[in-house]
């Protein structure tokens, strides 16, 4: 890589289905456009790079989610809680998401990877949850923060989602 | 709408699809082939042009016709 070429580096720390989305979205849209990117994964963020992404979304905590037949608006925040409530929500969401063209998270996981979009993994936050590399992608590299520095501190450009 | 090389179906497609499967589909060509692009994304209008003015591949033409966007791109050589 030359030495005027653009760099993005994202911190990616949730791991629902929703938040799932800005790092691998804006980490392979940079990529197509000249950029060195590097991905940073950390605590609830590993949820990312595992070989079979099992991620869910919820509405509990988060009043902006625009749910089926307005139930945000009226449907009792206590009973979002309801054993099922959470699966259902994420089936809803990913045929919406299928309906209205938005890319599976496999498939810009995999077309991050293509454009060699670099990911690494917290390796504190690995041995914190009792993980793994086994249970990880094959083309992740382990670090700390140290290592994050080195290359977010030469970035154009530096996302914390 | 002008000459082209290839041609590129997008569709259907949501951001970011339309210009990932562009950019690999350039990737594909021969720098001063031009690629048509039709896409339905509303905001594929302004990404192609932003696409355009970052990475020299020329936007040589945007417009809508029929319902879908259709752009002309011609690789950098």
């Amino acid at each position: 890589m030359s030495d005027d070429t653009k760099k993005l580096a994202i911190i990616a720390t949730k791991g629902s289905l929703d938040w799932a989305y800005p790092p691998f979205i804006l980490a392979s849209t940079a990529a197509a456009l000249g950029y060195e990117v590097q991905i940073f994964f950390t605590f609830y963020g590993l949820q990312l790079l595992r070989k079979k992404l099992a991620l869910e979304v919820t509405p509990l905590g988060n009043p902006g989610m625009p749910m089926p037949m307005n139930m945000d608006k009226w449907f009792p925040t206590f009973l979002l809680a309801a054993p099922g409530m959470q699966s259902m929500m994420t089936s809803m969401m990913k045929k919406k998401m299928k309906e209205k063209g938005v890319a599976s998270l496999e498939e810009l996981r995999d077309l991050c990877l293509e454009a060699d979009v670099k990911f690494v993994a917290c390796q504190m936050t690995v041995d914190l949850f009792d993980m793994e590399r086994s249970e990880f992608i094959e083309d992740v590299e382990y670090a700390g923060a140290a290592a994050f520095f080195e290359f977010a501190g030469d970035s154009d450009i530096c996302l914390y989602v | 709408m002008a000459d082209f090389d290839e041609e590129l179906d997008a569709s259907g497609l949501n951001c970011p699809l339309p210009i990932l499967r562009a950019k690999k589909a350039l990737g594909k060509m021969e720098g001063g082939k031009v690629l048509h692009i039709i896409a339905t994304d509303p905001g594929s209008v302004k990404d192609f042009e932003s696409f355009s003015n970052q990475t020299g591949n020329e936007l040589l033409e945007s417009k809508e016709e029929g319902g879908k966007f259709h752009f002309l791109i011609k690789k950098k050589t």
